[in-house]
């Protein structure tokens, strides 16, 4: 049987889940992070691109899940636990949390690349999933895709060829 | 709090207007420094998910060039100066008068990166002293930044402060045109953003005595 693949995509602030053949992308990762959660066995993944590192940032009057690191993770798990995952089976790839703009020290906030990596390295631990490879900091954009067929997370960057991971 | 019924068309048109007088003043400045004819759309005010505010320049994975500041004093938020890497590329070297380069390309000469910053800069800052001028504020521009990278890479900078309150910004976004170039494509748009934070909106109107029932 041919199956025809499909790229499902993430925005920005958003998490999606994905089967195997189909593969799933998020575009423009700068201080933001793709945070990649994989079954190989079972042949399932979810990617969140999130923005910021700790819902406690938050003074809007609803958190919206997708968009922190301490939500995210934790939600990703939550639903790829609803397909039937079992959370100690388990892995995950990052890449982003970049300084694109160094030489700006004014605030906190562009340094907001390594929070974020920080933030999402800290829920793995809180979690105990393995990190299995990374792709964070530096100062260039990102878009990166997901195979849960292979388990390999593709990084592209404007001005290098793309690796995988 | 920010939703997509928080403007009514009069406050609207009030932002359009503040777009209005900012990129006409920094296209001027711009076709001065050019010496050609600069085209200006009529501004565009959004209000945009995250997510929807990637399509405006034609997705997150756009290469652009992009000068960014922050803005601090009365009025506080971000700004962007944006040009496609080939549009970027044809003003650059008009400027600089070298041919033989392209943003596109991994090595660009550290002159032609700083004639893009200085140009971002005095546009910039043309756009912020005409609204400083205008609503009669004080607004300080921060030493402007330069990247050329993925539109979405570059634009979440601007985001930031809003995503801590909100899922939607206020974007303010004045389309630009060279007509020698006479191609509707987004890869020849250039674009000022201006992307107040939310406090600002509130300071703004009630520096103009608008009403914000």
């Amino acid at each position: 049987m041919i199956q025809e693949s499909i790229v499902i995509k993430v925005g920005i602030a958003d998490m999606k889940i994905v089967t195997a053949p189909n593969t799933i992308r998020t575009s423009g990762l700068g201080s933001c992070v793709g945070v990649v959660l994989y079954d190989l066995q079972k042949k399932i993944a979810g990617l969140a691109h999130i923005m910021l590192p700790d819902s406690s940032l938050a003074r809007g009057e609803t958190i919206h899940k997708a968009k922190y690191a301490d939500t995210a993770v934790e939600c990703l798990i939550q639903l790829l636990e609803k397909e039937g995952v079992n959370k100690k089976q388990l892995k995950a790839k990052i890449a982003g949390g970049a300084e694109m703009f160094k030489f700006m020290t004014k605030t906190d906030i562009m340094r907001i690349g390594p929070r974020n990596v920080d933030a999402v390295k800290q829920e793995l631990k809180r979690f105990s999933i393995p990190l299995v490879a990374e792709d964070v900091g530096g100062s260039s954009g990102r878009t990166i895709e997901f195979s849960p067929e292979s388990g390999k997370l593709m990084v592209r960057t404007v001005n290098q060829s793309s690796k995988e991971i | 709090m920010l939703n997509n019924n928080f403007l009514n068309s009069f406050q609207l048109d009030i932002l359009k207007e503040i777009g209005n007088i900012g990129a006409g003043n920094a296209a001027t400045a711009l076709s001065g420094l050019l010496n050609k004819k600069i085209e200006m759309n009529v501004p565009s005010v959004q209000v945009v998910s995250f997510e929807e505010m990637m399509e405006l320049v034609g997705g997150a994975d756009m290469v652009v060039a992009a000068v960014f500041l922050q803005i601090d004093g009365d009025l506080t938020g971000n700004m962007f100066f944006l040009l496609p890497i080939k549009q970027a590329t044809i003003f650059i070297q008009q400027l600089t008068g070298m041919s033989d380069f392209s943003f596109d390309e991994p090595s660009v000469p550290e002159l032609a990166l700083s004639a893009f910053q200085e140009m971002g800069n005095i546009l910039a800052g043309s756009y912020l002293s005409a609204l400083s001028d205008f609503l009669q504020m004080h607004i300080v521009p921060s030493v402007p930044a330069v990247g050329i990278d993925m539109f979405g890479a570059i634009i979440s900078y601007g985001l930031i402060e809003i995503s801590q309150v909100s899922d939607f910004a206020i974007v303010i976004d004045t389309e630009i045109k060279d007509p020698d170039t006479m191609n509707e494509s987004d890869l020849y748009k250039g674009h000022f953003f201006l992307l107040p934070d939310p406090d600002s909106f509130v300071k703004l109107f009630t520096k103009l005595g608008v009403d914000m029932e």
